[in-house]
Formats: structure tokens, sequence, C-alpha cells
């Protein structure tokens, strides 16, 4: 019994030392880490994190001072994702950063646009063309439907639309198999 | 919206599958009743009936709809294994643990049909007999060699009433199986040739329970030629028993017997056709079938032989199911146009 | 004899061909309003070059190719072009799509045809001209044709599969096409054989199609050139390009590549005939050949003007009071079209009219039981059941691991199931979830690229602002070069404090509660 007892102690500390020095001998820097983070996150570089883009909330999280549920772009998916990457808990969405909604981009009606350039200081991606006093477009391609647009504009010209269906963008859905209905 | 295909052959279903392995059970069930009297159709019914009312409990306790998982048969094909796993004079309780655990255990609480790891049959079986070994090894006595007959009407009081008629002993109508016989005269030192000659054992196994081997071999000829099982899995299975007693037989020949004598008992024949050919939990790439029958195959020869059970067949093919998920993912036959050739 | 392989698995669904298989080809009616989709291939949308209230002729091109991976579209009639807009199309997923309506004259005036000199004409210039006359693959795929007749550089491609097998049940526009057009065919395959440099052609067709076999037969006899008529057995999916190319080779496609890769290309009897009509006589790709059939009054083949509307087409063969839908393609690989308003293009071999009694409602699915009889059905070798269970957890990743992407779909899985699992659905949900994983993720890589390229940009003018201000200004240096990457934080912490701002009074509008302050960078 003693010798039973005194083996298992002994094996849990062989083991303990090997996880514990493996775990300083391979630590990972905290720079890759906000990289992988980075690379889960949408790009919408829409703040409603909190942070100043999808760089600084990886980088945020990474530190530890940022929680895995602030991103709505991101969505459920998304917190999956970053919970496992991390070894997390996944926790639903946080509503004080916003709700999830469907992916959209940014239109500016043309006809009221005024070309005061302050939605092209606003967007995070460079999506928008004109110069000032010129009417702007967006280029659709490149918008993240981020909204950051749509607040500095004076005449409330830019309205966020949701991206609609077509043979392009289509998807299968996922197949509704009844095995538990009564037939 | 419907989608593609829009066709299904017509007869082909769960249904059909379970049907054909039950008829393919059908023979040696009756051979069985033949030679060891009736009793046995009365324990595969009331197993057939126990794991049934067992699965529509539990179907109605997961929120499955009852009639069409009750309708697959294949609640009716594990309680008719089991009982034939069984010795055929088991109390009517001891069926129905038995049911219990391998409708409720093995299979329910693993998600229902199509998800359990375990062979149910065989869970039932194992459970039983580690927790009730003298009555797992009181099978039925050849009626060629037993003292007395139980009709149907004895059978079924002794099963469900627990008494035989009057002054009737138990051990006049019951005996171990041949390989328990075996096995334990062999640890009083008897050599293997005396052990034979004994009334108990036939041509090539048991006397009478090699017939039944034989009935067995002939309903998987049928679920062959249906292709509701593929060769892997039976040619492998008794490949690796043969070669494995074989091995041990030239090792001893005084002490183990040979392949035939293994190859002869009803539960090898039982366990290649019908129990490691479940597809449920058993492997389902043809090398990984072939690997997992002569895996499970190499190991009841060795519980057998070696080990403290009177048969190895519930215990390897358990064993071997752990395995399943492993050697599935290692046996993936090469896929179109990764440089494969088995057109 | 040639000597045949075999490739693993297949079905033998019920064939129904004679239904349809023995009354010949007739000429469809010409509708009033052709409905020209601008899409009708694989790749991008050939890009409108009419406008409403144009008038065209027969033939003329009202859409040209755009990009690489395209095909021109033409007017099948001369008439007026009265909407360029958004009507439904043959696709599964019954959307609309960009389209040229055509009110028809009734004239049925041809433009000026030129036909293509070979003999004078350079390889890549013949191939210019055939996307321009709008060829793509008519077995189903529709890629178009002409990149598929490109050797390449140093590619050699010494054999010719002409594909004539029509593995699907029903289906009969191939038979009848061959039928009745081996001699085209055959040029047409003898064109493709050309500009290919091959030198073997083989016809593969099944042997439930002897009168087919017999006249390509008869043709091949008459022709300067050899082309081998191959009968090969009848087993679904057969006419598979890949399946077809390994009986009557016994090489294998290799995964993600193309058949070229070993030596073959392979085009179905179909465009081999349009190739024909295209050289020989000028003619764009603007009609085809259609089985109508099913539960219908007159099951039969019909030659039928691009942009027809199924509507017209179902008419003409009678309707009958049982029918209950329709499917484009086979019963195997078909999909449901939700409004026969969608016009007749280059992908339709088939308008499958169902009826109950045809097509009874499938029976009710049960879990999967491992049978294994799917794997032992899959043309591709592929282990149909574990890429269910992957498909089905949402596990994309282990569902690549086990090849998704080698499933031709051919349904052969589904068909044997004993669970009558949809399986080839999840598949294409697994497919298309995938795709669109990807896509996503390049959209993300392009928005950090675009940001980052703003922030370095927008601190670079930052710098040099207040190098300027340094310039003016000498007693203000040691404000000015702040360390920049301290000045880096600053317009962060400025930009976090702004989109903090504006997040917060916009949540503040839609929820009255106050807010923990967030966490700040
Ligand atoms: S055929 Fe159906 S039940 Fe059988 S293994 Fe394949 S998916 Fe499962
Ligand atoms: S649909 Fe895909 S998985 Fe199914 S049989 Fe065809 S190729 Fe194999």
């Amino acid at each position: 019994m003693l010798a039973a007892v005194l083996v298992m102690a002994a094996i849990a500390l062989l083991v303990g030392g090997v996880l514990g020095y493996a775990a300083v001998r391979f630590r990972v820097e905290g720079d890759p880490l906000a990289d992988k983070i980075d690379a889960l996150l949408p790009q919408t570089q829409c703040g409603q994190c909190g942070h100043p883009g999808c760089k600084p909330y990886a980088q945020a999280i990474a530190e530890g001072s940022a929680e895995i549920n602030q991103c709505p772009p991101g969505g459920e998916d998304g917190i999956r994702r970053l919970a496992e990457l991390l070894g997390k808990e996944f926790k639903p969405l946080n509503a004080e950063h916003g709700q999830p909604k469907p992916k959209s981009v940014a239109v500016i009606d043309e006809a009221v646009c005024i070309g005061c350039t302050l939605c092209i200081q606003a967007c995070p991606v460079d999506a928008i063309l004109g110069a000032s006093k010129q009417m702007h477009t967006v280029l659709a391609a490149e918008c993240t439907g981020c909204e950051l647009c749509v607040a500095p504009c004076p005449v409330d010209c830019i309205t966020v639309q949701p991206i609609a269906e077509d043979l392009a963008n289509w998807k299968w859905k996922y197949p509704a198999v009844p095995l538990k209905d009564v037939a | 919206m419907a989608v593609s295909p829009h066709i299904l052959p017509p007869a082909q279903s769960v249904t059909r599958v379970m049907a054909l392995v039950l008829l393919g059970l059908v023979p040696a069930t009756l051979v069985y009743a033949w030679l060891f009297g009736p009793a046995i159709l009365i324990n595969v019914a009331w197993a057939a009936l126990a794991c049934v009312g067992l699965e529509a409990i539990m179907l109605r306790l997961r929120g499955y709809p009852v009639r069409p998982y009750l309708g697959d048969l294949s609640a009716v094909l594990t309680g008719w294994l089991l009982a034939l796993s069984m010795p055929a004079l088991s109390p009517w309780w001891l069926t129905l643990t038995g049911c219990m655990l391998a409708i409720v255990v093995a299979k329910h609480l693993y998600g229902g049909l199509g998800q359990n790891v375990f062979n149910p049959a065989m869970v039932g079986y194992a459970g039983l007999l580690i927790s009730f070994p003298a009555l797992m090894t009181q099978w039925p006595a050849p009626l060629a060699l037993a003292h007395a007959q139980l009709g149907a009407a004895d059978s079924a009081q002794y099963i469900f009433a627990g008494h035989l008629p009057a002054g009737l002993k138990l051990d006049a109508i019951t005996s171990a199986t041949p390989l328990d016989t075996l096995r334990t005269q062999l640890k009083q030192d008897r050599t293997l040739s005396e052990i034979l000659r004994q009334p108990l054992f036939g041509h090539l196994g048991g006397k009478g329970f090699e017939l039944i081997a034989a009935a067995y071999l002939l309903g998987g000829a049928l679920l062959l030629a249906r292709k509701v099982i593929t060769w892997h899995v039976p040619l492998a299975y008794l490949a690796a028993v043969g070669l494995t007693a074989g091995v041990f037989h030239l090792y001893d020949v005084d002490h183990y017997a040979g392949p035939w004598f293994h190859l002869a008992a009803p539960s090898t024949m039982l366990a290649a056709f019908f129990i490691a050919t479940d597809p449920v939990t058993g492997a389902t790439t043809p090398r990984g079938k072939l690997i997992f029958a002569a895996g499970a195959g190499f190991l009841t020869v060795l519980i057998r032989i070696l080990g403290g059970y009177p048969d190895g067949v519930a215990f390897s093919i358990l064993l071997m199911n752990i395995c399943v998920p492993l050697i599935d993912a290692h046996t993936q036959p090469k896929v179109f146009g990764h440089g494969g050739d088995d057109a | 004899m040639r000597q045949l392989f075999r490739f693993h698995g297949g079905v033998h669904p019920p064939e129904h061909k004679a239904v349809s298989s023995a009354a010949p080809i007739v000429q469809a009616r010409l509708p009033q309003r052709l409905i020209v989709p601008l899409r009708q291939h694989i790749g991008t949308s050939a890009r409108a070059c009419v406008a409403v209230g144009d008038k065209v002729l027969k033939g003329q091109t009202i859409g040209r190719a755009e990009g690489y991976v395209s095909a021109a579209v033409h007017a099948p009639t001369s008439g007026t072009v009265v909407a360029i807009d958004m009507r439904p199309v043959a696709h599964p997923s019954g959307l609309s799509d960009l389209c040229i309506v055509i009110e028809a004259d009734g004239d049925d005036r041809w433009i000026e045809r030129t036909l293509l000199d070979l003999a004078r004409m350079d390889a890549s210039h013949v191939r210019n001209r055939l996307r321009d006359l709008g060829l793509a693959g008519l077995g189903g795929a529709v890629f178009p044709s002409f990149i598929k007749l490109n050797p390449g550089a140093t590619a050699k491609v010494p054999t010719l599969v002409i594909n004539g097998a029509e593995c699907e049940p029903w289906i009969t526009c191939d038979d009848r096409l061959m039928r009745e057009r081996a001699q085209d065919i055959l040029t047409g395959a003898r064109i493709m054989a050309t500009l290919l440099h091959a030198t073997d052609i083989l016809v593969g067709v099944e042997d439930n199609k002897p009168e087919a076999l017999a006249a390509l037969q008869a043709a091949a006899r008459s022709l300067d050139f050899p082309a081998d008529i191959v009968a090969v057995p009848t087993l679904y999916p057969g006419g598979g390009a890949k399946q077809l190319i390994q009986v009557l080779t016994g090489k294998e496609a290799p995964s993600g590549g193309r058949s070229t890769d070993i030596g073959v290309q392979c085009f179905n009897v179909g465009t081999a005939y349009a190739l024909a009509r295209a050289v020989q006589h000028g003619e764009p790709l603007m009609s085809r050949i259609v089985t109508v059939t099913g539960a219908v009054a007159r099951p039969q083949n019909y030659e039928v003007l691009l942009g027809t509307p199924m509507a017209e087409l179902l008419e003409q063969a009678g309707r009958t009071s049982e029918a209950n839908g329709v499917i484009m393609g086979g019963p195997m690989m078909g999909f449901d079209i939700a409004d026969t308003a969608a016009p007749v293009v280059k992908a339709t071999n088939c308008l499958l009219v169902k009826s109950p009694k045809l097509f009874p409602p499938l029976p009710r699915t049960m879990p999967c039981i491992r049978c294994g009889a799917c794997a032992r059905a899959c043309p591709a070798r592929l282990q149909p059941q574990e890429l269910y269970w992957f498909a089905r957890a949402k596990n994309f990743g282990k569902t690549q691991e086990y090849h998704l992407f080698d499933c031709i779909e051919c349904g052969c899985c589904n068909y044997v199931c004993p669970s009558h699992l949809p399986l080839v659905d999840y598949y294409r949900y697994a497919k298309s979830e995938i795709w669109a994983r990807e896509q996503e993720k390049n959209a993300a890589d392009l928005a950090r690229r675009r940001h980052e390229s703003r922030v370095s940009r927008l601190e670079r003018e930052k710098a040099e602002r207040a190098e300027r201000l340094a310039a003016k200004a000498p007693v203000k240096k040691a404000q000015a070069t702040v360390p920049p990457d301290s000045a880096q934080a600053a317009a962060r912490k400025a930009l976090a404090a702004e989109t903090l701002a504006r997040v917060q009074a916009k949540q503040a509008a839609a929820a009255p509660e106050p807010l923990d302050p967030p966490a700040s960078s």
C-alpha cells in the first residue's frame, strides 16, 4: 500500500516536473500569440470591442486585459475559435459591445453627398474614394461594414446595407435531418 | 426542397439489413432447439421481447419516436444474439439483466442506434459472466447425453418460475460446454486425447455443438450471398482463430486443442459471422476489418487458453471495439487520384 | 478489342431511358420571349453588350466573355431586347441572375456567319473565336471549352476522350444526338484532336445504347481518320469524366489536378457536335438538345433555343395532371427547379417531370449504422460515412483531411445508404461552407493589410507634420521629437477614445442602462 502511494507520488512529481520544464522551455512569446489571435478576428476594424482596431484587441487578449467575447462581428463562431486557441471556456457574446449583424457594406447616397471627406478620414481600411467637394463612393469589395463612417457624415447620406444573397455568395444550407421527429 | 439524389432503391433499409441478419440466425437456432431442447426458443423469444420493451422505454425517455426506431429490428437482433450466447436454461431475470446491460447501458447511454462503441449483446454477456459466473456455465447438455429431457412447458416453468419437474435435478440436464470442460480438465492435468474421448466431444468439437456451428456457417453464407456482410471479417476472424490455435497445438500437442476444435465451437462461428460483423461497433475500412477481426480471433483463442473464463469471444470483441477508431483512422483506403490503385 | 478498366463502386439505378429514346429529336417551338442569362458557364458572367430597345439578329453576340474563364452568349433568334434585369434562373438556390430578355420577331433572321478556316488560323485565334462563339461543355459542367482545348506549352495530350456514356437514368439527349448526328460529332472530335495535338480519339458509350454505338461505328468507317468507338459497361457514374477516363485508359486524374496531367482530355459528345457546327457553319452555341421526360404526355428530345422558358418547353411536351415538380438534370445529380419561368441554358440536358408515382417521397432517415455500403459504392474511394460524420459535426478541417474535395457528388453513397441519409447534401453544405470561410479569410486579410497601411500612412503624415513644425519653430524642438512609439501610442489612445465614445453613445441610445467602463488598452 505504502509502496503504491510512493510510486504514484513519484510519478506525479516526475510528470509535474517535465510539464513545468516544458512550460518554461517552450514558452510562446507574447507577440506570436497576438498574431494568432489577430488571425482569428474578422478584421472589421470597427472598434466595438473597445479597442481601436482588431490588432490592439488581439494584443489586449494576449496580455489578458480583455475578454474573448467582445467582438460582435466575429459572432459566437469567432468566440469559439478564440476559446479553442487559448484553451479557455466559451462564453456568450458580451452584449455591451453590440450584437452580431449580417455582413454589410456602406452605401453613400451620391445625390446627397457634399464631398466633405469626413468619412474618408473615418474609414479604417481606406475603402472610400473621393476628394474634397467631390462625390464619394465606397469600394464594396474593400468595405468591412464597420459603420465607422456613418456617424461622422454631416448630411447622413451613408447607410449600411446587408449584402444581398446572390448566386456568387449563396451557400448550401445545413441539411435538416429529422432523426428525432415522428415521421 | 428535395435534393439529389431523388431516388433510392426500393428494398433497402436498416430494417431489411437487420431482418436478413435475423434470417441468418434461424438455421442455427432451429438446430439448437432440435439438439438441446426447446428451452432456447423460449429464451430467444423472452430476450427479444425484453430488449424491445427496454428499447421502447429508452426511446420514450430520450424523446425519440418509438415506432420507426423499434421497427429497425436492431433490438430484436441484440436480444436474439444475447440469448444465443447465454445458456439456454437461464432464469428469466438473468436474461433480463443481460438485456438491460445491452440496451440501456451499452446502447442508449452511448447515444442509441449507430452511436454505441461496444457491441451491446457482448456487453450484456460479459457483464453477466462477471457477475454470475456459476449460472453462466450451466449449459443444457445435448439431448443425446442428458439423463432427462425438458419439454417446452417444463423449460418455461424452469425459466420463469425456477423449478424443475419433481424428481429432476439440474445436474441431470446441464453440463459445462466442451470448451469449458476442456479448460477445467486440462487444469486437472489430464491429457488432451484423454479428455476428447469423453462422450461430450464429437468429431471436431462438442457433440451437437459442432452442428450448431455448422448451422451458423450456413447462416453466415446467406449473409455473404445477400451482401449484408463482406468476406473480410469472417475470413480474418476464422483464420486468426485457426492460426493461433494451431500454433499452440503445435507447441504442445497434448495440452492445446487443435484449430478444428476451436473453429467448431458455436461461439467461434457466431462471432465470425454475426458478432464481429456488427457494423456499428466494428471497423469499416476493408483493411480495418481484416485487422479488427484478426485481432479479435487472436484474442479469443488467447483468452480461451490462458484466461479464467469459459470463452473468450465477448472479451476479445469488446477489447477490439475500443481500438476501432484507431484502426479506421490508420487504414483509410487511397482516395481516387491520390496515387492509389485498387480499382 | 481494347482493354477496359473498372472504377471502384458504382450503382445500377433503374434506367428509364426507353421512355424518351425512341422518338427522334424534334425542333422546339419558337417562344415569344427568350430569357438569356449572362452566366451560363462556370466562371465570370458575360457582360451585356446590347441595350434595351436594340434590335438583334439570330446569332448576334449579346454578352461578351469577361475575364479568362468566361464565354460569350448570343441572341437565339432575331428580335428586340426588351429588358436586361434579374430573372429566376436554373440554380438549386432558386435565386435570380442578370438576363437579357428578347422579344422574338418571328423572322428568325441570321446574322452574317463566318466559318472558321482552320488551315489558315493559328490555334490561339481559333480558341478565341470559340470563346466568342460561346462554346462550353454540354455534359453538365459547362466549363468554357476553349480553355480545355489549349494543350499548354509543354503538356502533351495524346488522348482525346469523347464522352457519350450518358450514365444518368432518364436522360437520352446524347443518345439521340449520337444516333442522328454521329458524323458531326466525329468531325468535332477530329477538330479537337487537331487543336490538342492528340493522336488517339476514344469515344466511350455505355453498352445500353447499341443504336448509338452502331451509328458512331458506321460514321467512323466513312471517315479519313481513326476514331475508336468503345462500348463501356453500363454502371453509374460511368459518364463522370474521371470515371470514363479510368475505364478507357486505366489512369486516374490526380486529385486537385486536371486530366491533362495524365495526357487525356475529355469532352461531351454534345460539345463535339457544337464545335463542329461552330467551325463548319460559324454558328454560336445558342441551342441544345434537351430530354423532356418523366410525367409528360410526349416524352422525347427537343432541340431547344437557349433562353426558352422551361414552362413553354414543358407545355409542348404536354402537361399531365399528376406532375408535381421538375428536376433539371437526372435523378442522381439533378436539382429541383423552383420556378419553371427559368430558361433553358447551356447546362440543361434534361427536364425530368416528377410525379408521386415516379418519385415517391423518400423514406425517413435513420442514424448511420456504419455499414460501409456507401464506401463500397463510392467511385472516388472515399469513406462517405466518415465525411458525413465530420460534416454533420461541422468539423470542416477533418472533412478536408478525409478528402471531401475529391467527392464528385455523384450520389452513389446516398443511393445505397440503408439509413437513407442525405449524405451528398452534407458534403455540398460542407464544401460551400469551406469556400465561404476561405473567402471570408481572404477578405479579412485584405482588410488587415489595408488597415495596417492606413495606420502607417497616418503615422508618416504625423511625423512629417511634426518635422515641418520643428523646422519652423526650432524652439519647440523638444516637443516635436516625441519618440515615435509614444506618438503612435498617443494616436492610438486618441482613436480608441474616439471609437469608445462613439460606441458608447450608440449603445446608450439603444440600451438605457449605464455601462461598465470597458477595459482600456
Ligand atoms: S451507407 Fe449510410 S448507414 Fe451505411 S455507413 Fe454509409 S452513411 Fe452509414
Ligand atoms: S457523392 Fe461523393 S462520397 Fe458519395 S459516392 Fe459520390 S463521390 Fe463518393
